[in-house]
């Protein structure tokens, strides 16, 4: 996984509450066997028309976005499937960072997983940064993972909460599967005492 | 003297492996459920790492979201995609040596049908799958969530998953529900008032007489939907009920086994004076038959409602609502009953049991759907098709227009030919109305298989209960 530590770049307003796993990606492309290459059907259909062309209105379809590696969205970002491929296709496009003022657990969860850094604040600081993200090209803020803070065009800062475990993850790019192989001598221990208390599983 | 615990609480400390100071835990996964759609990068991470899947007699595979459910399917995938993913699972169920339910198999069906089917599901466990609606599974007391690709390659390597604990919420639905009303009109209410996010951060456990009333179908019905209310699971306490349906099935415990689970299976039930975070209490008589009318599942209303206006929400509720019924193609003030319906779809992991069916064949049964209206019924496993035929339930069906399919998730998400075209309505047993779900501009409403048939035979969404 990579690394996540600090990163300034632009943010794209997306001022939509329930931003759902459909929205995101589509079905029609989660049939790939890889993990990469999502990023061009990101937000599909709200990105392309019936012909396959862009949607000039789509925020990240506009000239000032394009490049944008930062998303700020309304309540409930991720709602809906457990589909990997949400983050995925964020990772793909280049989107590093989403904040909103809450999260789907099990996107939550994936976002971590693919060296993302969801960060969930009150709606007053997300209203504020909604405002800077509205600046086009000038909407450029800086997220640092280790000072836990947002700093925005204009220097203003905001502070964010992460799980300490999460945030050592992603600021070391480590690899959870290695760290939980580590504890296989517990995991042998639960599975023999298990399997004298219940031996039916 | 200990403290009083829920069932969540229970069935957590039975799994927990290892706990680090922070309250991060290594949790035992006791049924790892896997599918073609989810796996095919984890199986690969495992390839690539050199690692093994460790426990391969608790790991349980079946191709579900892409098969086609036409009787053709014997002759192969036709969508090149699809069937690349089909194979990826055949082949890594077995490399890897895991329990699988190939297409060709009779006891083929969508996942979480399956699972219960067999015997895998059981009180207590832990039950994972790359599935949101891994949620089902908490109908019978097991501790059950979706997890992404990232968490299936860690399960199928360590058999643990990575977790800190959730609050608990008691959702308890009292006294008897009224004619005409089901599981599937409990899960969509309790949504309807909780919201999306409303379960958010927690796991949900339902009770009160009107859970205890429901079949394990129903359960099922009203666990499914947990994670459309935002909560990481759904639970209900075991019961006469479940251990009834679990007892025989191939891989239910069996003899001295049997008693043994017995034992400790009467001992998951939330404590008396259990501390709940949250709790909604809705009363049974107060629930109606629901629809959706928007494009959340939380847009919920009694089918004798009318299309809300957006000027009666709040905050960005008001944008959504105007958003939705942009998509739905619906006017403010309509009332429900009077929205016409081109489709009608029943099944999906919601509502794709027997019983589910019997209640929609139950309404069907000597009449004809509404000239011109497509149909369909996709019974959630090839089980539940063989049941079906056999109670004649199947000719029922036919006789009154509808295709009788083979096994999938089909139209539910729509990811094999089974989909919706720009535009067209559908009256669904599933459990997602979002933008796009069934196809590019397909509008869902979601509701129960009883009311899925009355809107069948009248060509617009109506009250299953006028119809008598």
């Amino acid at each position: 996984m990579e690394k996540f530590t600090s990163l300034t770049g632009i943010a794209a307003p997306m001022p939509m509450i329930n931003i759902d796993t459909d929205m995101i990606i589509p079905k029609q492309f989660l049939k790939t066997i890889k993990r990469s290459g999502l990023g061009v059907n990101l937000f599909d259909e709200m990105r392309y028309d019936d012909d396959r062309n862009e949607i000039a209105e789509f925020v990240l379809n506009k000239p000032a976005y394009r490049n944008a590696e930062i998303l700020v969205a309304g309540d409930n970002f991720g709602c809906g499937s457990s589909r990997e491929h949400a983050p995925w296709a964020l990772l793909d496009f280049g989107i590093r960072v989403v904040v909103a003022t809450s999260f789907a657990d099990i996107f939550y969860n994936n976002c971590f997983k693919n060296g993302i850094l969801p960060i969930v604040l009150p709606q007053e600081d997300v209203d504020k940064l909604m405002d800077d993200a509205q600046r086009g090209s000038n909407a450029v803020v800086t997220v640092d993972l280790e000072s836990q803070t947002i700093t925005g065009p204009d220097g203003g800062c905001i502070a964010f909460e992460v799980d300490a475990f999460r945030k050592h993850c992603l600021l070391n790019g480590l690899d959870d599967i290695g760290l939980s192989l580590e504890k296989s001598a517990q995991i042998d221990a639960f599975e023999v005492a298990a399997a004298q208390a219940r031996p039916w599983v | 003297m200990t403290a009083a615990k829920t069932l969540y609480d229970k069935i957590w400390n039975a799994h927990l492996t290892d706990e680090a100071e922070d309250g991060t835990c290594l949790i035992y996964i006791d049924r790892h459920l896997v599918h073609e759609v989810t796996s095919p990068q984890a199986f690969e991470g495992l390839r690539m790492a050199g690692r093994t899947v460790r426990a391969p007699d608790k790991t349980i595979a079946v191709p579900d979201h892409n098969v086609p459910t036409t009787l053709d399917r014997v002759n192969g995938i036709d969508n090149v995609e699809s069937r690349i993913q089909v194979e990826a699972l055949d082949k890594n169920a077995k490399d890897f040596g895991i329990h699988y339910y190939p297409v060709s198999d009779v006891r083929q069906g969508i996942v979480h049908i399956v699972g219960p089917e067999q015997g895998w599901t059981l009180p207590g466990m832990t039950v994972v799958c790359g599935d949101s609606h891994t949620a089902t599974h908490g109908a019978f007391g097991a501790l059950a969530h979706g997890i992404g690709t990232s968490e299936v390659e860690h399960v199928l390597a360590t058999q643990t998953l990575i977790q800190k604990k959730s609050k608990n919420m008691k959702v308890e639905i009292t006294g008897k529900l009224r004619p005409g009303v089901t599981a599937k009109d409990i899960t969509l209410t309790v949504i309807g008032k909780t919201g999306t996010a409303g379960g958010t951060g927690y796991v949900i456990e339902y009770c009160g007489e009107a859970i205890r009333n429901l079949s394990m179908e129903g359960r099922m019905t009203v666990c499914n939907m947990a994670i459309e209310g935002g909560a990481r699971a759904g639970l209900i306490a075991p019961d006469e009920t479940t251990y009834a349906y679990v007892k025989g099935r191939p891989h239910a415990p069996k003899g001295a086994d049997w008693d043994k689970a017995m034992a400790w299976w009467e001992t998951l039930f939330s404590d008396e004076d259990a501390h709940w975070d949250k709790v909604l209490t809705i009363a049974g008589e107060d629930i109606a038959p629901v629809v959706t009318w928007g494009t959340s599942p939380e847009d919920v209303l009694p089918i004798t409602g009318t299309v809300p206006f957006p000027e009666d929400f709040a905050g960005g509720k008001v944008d959504a609502v105007r958003r939705s019924l942009d998509y739905m193609g619906l006017v403010p003030g309509t009332p429900l009953s009077q929205i016409a319906i081109d489709t009608v779809f029943i099944g999906s992991c919601t509502n794709g049991r027997i019983e589910d069916l019997r209640a929609a064949a139950e309404i069907l049964k000597g009449k004809k759907i509404k000239d011109g209206l497509r149909a369909m019924v996709v019974p959630g496993s090839g089980l539940v098709r063989a049941q079906a035929e056999e109670e004649g339930l199947a000719e029922i069906f036919l006789d009154a227009g509808f295709e009788w399919r083979l096994a999938g998730c089909s139209m539910c998400l729509a990811m094999n030919p089974d989909q919706l075209s720009p535009g067209e309505r559908c009256a669904a047993t599933s459990n997602r109305n979002f933008e796009g779900r069934q196809g590019r501009g397909g509008r869902t409403h979601l509701l129960s298989p009883a009311m899925a048939a009355a809107a069948a035979l009248t060509g617009h969404l109506t009250d299953v209960r006028d119809l008598n």
